[in-house]
């Protein structure tokens, strides 16, 4: 089988992380594996998209527009602009989270979080919005946003490998210290989804 | 062992197996994680590798490195080849001892590039074999078998990865324990070396007749590979280049078409053998490549040297651009298009009598219509449009040094007109409201000799030049040196935030730490800039607002050039203990925090502005806030 994955966010959020988490989960799981993560001048504040290809037939790293089985967003306004992305029928796990952008803050572009967060619930069949944020700082640390993401990914069981097996991956790659909130992250996302 | 690497690791890693024992190279996105990943594994494969001041002295050690018999490599974007084409295109003639590979990353997109110049065609002009990986896995066995090649033809060679083969990850084969017996180094002296007028003309000789040389070794490279229908006289086949070809043969899979494809990772010069079998059993051919059409110019030229009937397609006559990126969704239109193409094309076949496999038809995924790639984004055919989206560009950093320099320097110049040229690097984003302090930027380091040209125009209005500090090293100095031997009144900021930060902070000459981490001379910035002439020079901190607005007026009543160094650590590598917050009895609600400086900190609230969880405590809006109301307080 194979599985395509968009994941978009803002600079800063952890997305290229979670992207190479995915990978090496896949890679353990004896996959093919391609990402392409936007790296450099996007990193400041700016839309980062990364994207996840595993399985068989692979070619090149970039997934064809409206082909992504999964849209996994980090922040509610590039959700919205991850969904041409997303192929019909196709699963979208998305924070809650809001960014507002300096551009919005100066008043030169409008963020319309309500419309936005009714705009993902009217159009999207099989959406899982989850405050990924609030779990965050529940599991200790605001920064662990994208390992709740991957834990609510998981807890669909979509994936060609199971939780535990993406968990042990995300507990290997960050630091010892930090496996802790690491490992509490994931168990919430997974619960957020009903993954259990 | 298998292991997770990124185009740029994989590159590395092949270079590692491949023998380099001398690398140097100056950062530039997307080629900068190379020679960060050679100067990690350094220490354990015996390597020497370092960042140079920029790429033309990064190419000239990599040449004296192979003059005595090192296998060298030189890394760099493609723009920095323009900075190193003045040793590039006489080491062509002079040639190589020691294996000399350069790696130059393309950039099609742009993403983070002020130009989208094709390596490939300055290989060509350098007359240099050129080497297009489609995927990491085959860069890295490029970046190996590289020495050789540039050994046996005593050539540099130029590996040309671009953007989505630099920043790809694939689960790549690596051989941790490959040996290379480098042999031991001495440089042999001969006239060879010395480049005369007299040997020029008999090196050029020499160097067309190694065109040649690397065609006829290109005709077997493993590079190129005929794929799809080999046995079947097909009407139509593909000839596609790099990256290209991932895209190629992902529309034909979905598309369900089986055609011949030629996948050539030899650009320049190219073999004429593979192309001219394939020319021999088609009728058309659409030759698929990003950007200049180095390989398409090369097949029209064979197709008529060999009088083959052949119709070619692809740039030349407006099937594919030649700007931008390319994927699936680019190229698969035009393969329809180009399939279903009649007219003048000799025997050409309609779409529906093409080869299909069973079961496959139609665009992504069953569905079904070839004009539907537009429809098929989207989550389904009637969903509405959504509400706008907020455009969200790159900004500068919460607590970014510059946004206060430049802010300083727009408060001294306040009323006075002034000019102010930028230059490459994180700075460049002064240019966004409400900051607008980057009203020009070309290439590194000629932020300093634009205002100096500017200045001869209008020499009544001040014009005050911005880089930073690898900038400064880079190409920085000798425009500082011509504008105080040529006495232009400009104002040159340095904006000294102590490493070489929109790449990935790789250190410089101003830190001392080389690329292997050893600690050598700190070049100061300002001590350089007295010795090069300038007479007015200052340092300042510009987290201290008060101070740096004083010294930037100072420098801008100057009579002659004026130098000011602002020196503060990038608030990416520096771990911030404090942050500001605001104190709503005190705070007006007049939003000049916000709409002066732009900080992706601060937000309007309901009541009163808003600081969020990545602000760094730099203190700037508090001594922006007339009221008194923010003051900085441990994280």
């Amino acid at each position: 089988m194979s599985l395509d994955i968009v994941i978009t966010g803002v600079g800063g959020q952890g997305n290229v992380l979670a992207s190479r988490i995915l990978a090496r989960a896949a890679m353990a799981a004896g996959l093919a594996v391609r990402t392409s993560e936007a790296i450099g001048m996007a990193q400041r504040e700016g839309v980062v998209t990364s994207q996840v290809r595993m399985g068989d037939p692979l070619w090149g790293a970039l997934i064809p527009s409206g082909g992504a089985d999964v849209l996994l967003g980090f922040e509610l306004a590039e959700t919205v602009r991850g969904l041409p992305r997303l192929k019909p029928g196709g699963v979208v796990v998305a924070s809650a989270a809001v960014i507002v952008p300096v551009t919005a803050a100066l008043g030169l572009a409008a963020y319309q979080e309500e419309d936005l967060r009714n705009y993902l619930r009217r159009n999207v069949e099989n959406l899982h919005l989850v405050d990924a944020g609030a779990l965050a700082e529940e599991a200790g640390h605001p920064r662990a946003v994208n390992t709740v993401m991957l834990g609510a990914l998981a807890g669909l069981s979509i994936m060609p490998f199971d939780a535990e097996h993406l968990l042990r991956t995300v507990l290997d790659i960050v630091p010892a210290k930090y496996r802790g909130i690491n490992s509490r992250a994931f168990e919430l996302g997974r619960r957020a989804v009903g993954g259990y | 062992m298998r292991m997770l690497l990124m185009g740029n690791g994989a590159i590395a890693r092949g270079a590692v197996e491949g023998g380099v024992q001398v690398a140097a190279g100056y950062p530039g996105t997307p080629s900068s994680e190379v020679l960060g990943t050679l100067a990690a594994l350094a220490p354990d494969k015996n390597i020497y590798v370092e960042w140079s001041v920029n790429e033309k002295a990064a190419l000239e050690v990599a040449a004296g490195a192979s003059y005595a018999g090192a296998r060298a490599m030189v890394t760099m974007k493609q723009v920095g080849l323009n900075v190193a084409a003045d040793p590039l295109m006489t080491l062509a003639y002079i040639g190589v001892k020691g294996g000399l590979v350069l790696v130059v990353a393309d950039d099609p997109g742009p993403h983070s590039s002020q130009n989208e110049q094709d390596t490939r065609k300055f290989a060509a002009f350098a007359k240099l074999p050129v080497l297009d990986p489609a995927t990491p896995a085959e860069a890295k066995e490029m970046a190996r078998q590289a020495f050789a090649l540039s050994e046996q033809l005593a050539l540099p060679v130029i590996l040309r990865p671009v953007t989505r083969v630099c920043h790809v990850c694939q689960d790549v084969a690596v051989d941790e324990n490959a040996a290379f017996a480098a042999p031991a180094g001495r440089f042999e002296k001969s006239p060879d070396w010395t480049i005369f007028p007299g040997l020029a003309a008999k090196k050029h000789v020499w160097l067309n007749r190694q065109q040649e040389a690397a065609r006829q070794l290109f005709n077997s490279s493993p590079f190129n590979a005929l794929y799809g229908s080999k046995d079947e006289l097909s009407p139509a086949g593909v000839i596609a280049c790099g990256v290209s070809f991932n895209y190629v043969q992902e529309a034909l899979q979905l598309s369900g078409i089986s055609l011949p494809v030629l996948k050539t990772g030899t650009p320049y010069p190219l073999p004429d053998e593979p192309v001219l079998a394939l020319l021999r059993r088609v009728d058309r051919v659409l030759v698929v490549e990003e950007l200049e059409p180095v390989v398409e110019e090369q097949v029209i030229r064979l197709a008529w040297r060999h009088g083959l009937p052949v119709r070619i397609s692809g740039k030349h006559d407006g099937f594919l651009p030649r700007e931008g990126e390319f994927s699936v969704d680019r190229v698969q239109p035009v393969l329809l298009a180009w399939l279903c193409a009649d007219g003048a094309a000799k025997g050409a076949a309609s779409g529906p009598e093409l080869p299909r496999k069973e079961g496959e038809a139609g665009v992504h995924r069953g569905q079904p219509d070839p004009a539907g790639v537009e429809a098929a984004a989207g989550i389904s055919a009637s969903t509405p449009e959504p509400p706008p989206l907020p455009v969200r560009p790159p900004v500068l950093c919460a607590g970014c040094p510059h946004r206060a320099s430049f802010y300083a320097f727009k408060k001294a110049a306040e009323g006075k007109d002034a000019v102010f040229t930028g230059d490459i690097g994180c700075y460049t984003l002064g240019n966004a409201p409400p900051l607008n302090t980057v009203d020009t930027c070309l290439c590194m380091g000629a932020s300093v000799n634009i205002a100096a040209g500017l200045y001869r125009v209008e020499p009544e209005r001040p014009h005050v030049a911005f880089l930073g500090d690898s900038t400064f090293f880079h190409t920085g100095l000798p425009g500082l040196i011509n504008a105080v031997y040529n006495n232009a009144r400009i104002v040159l900021v340095v904006l000294d935030n102590r490493t070489t930060a929109m790449t990935g902070h790789q250190p410089h000459p101003g830190l001392g730490r080389t690329a292997m981490g050893v600690q050598g001379k700190e070049l100061d910035i300002a001590r350089l800039a007295a010795a090069c002439g300038v007479e007015f020079v200052r340092r300042a901190d510009p987290y201290d607002l008060e101070a740096a607005i004083n010294v930037a007026a100072e420098a801008l009543a100057f009579p002659g050039p004026a130098v000011v160094v602002m020196r503060r650590e990038c608030v990416a590598v520096t771990k911030s203990t404090s942050r500001c917050l605001i104190d709503p009895e005190k705070c007006l609600n007049c939003r000049l925090c916000i709409e002066e400086l732009g900080c992706p900190a601060i937000f309007p609230g309901p009541e009163h502005p808003e600081i969020k969880g990545q602000c760094n405590g730099c203190g700037l809006c508090a001594q922006v806030c007339p009221a008194g109301a923010l003051e900085e307080a441990v994280k």
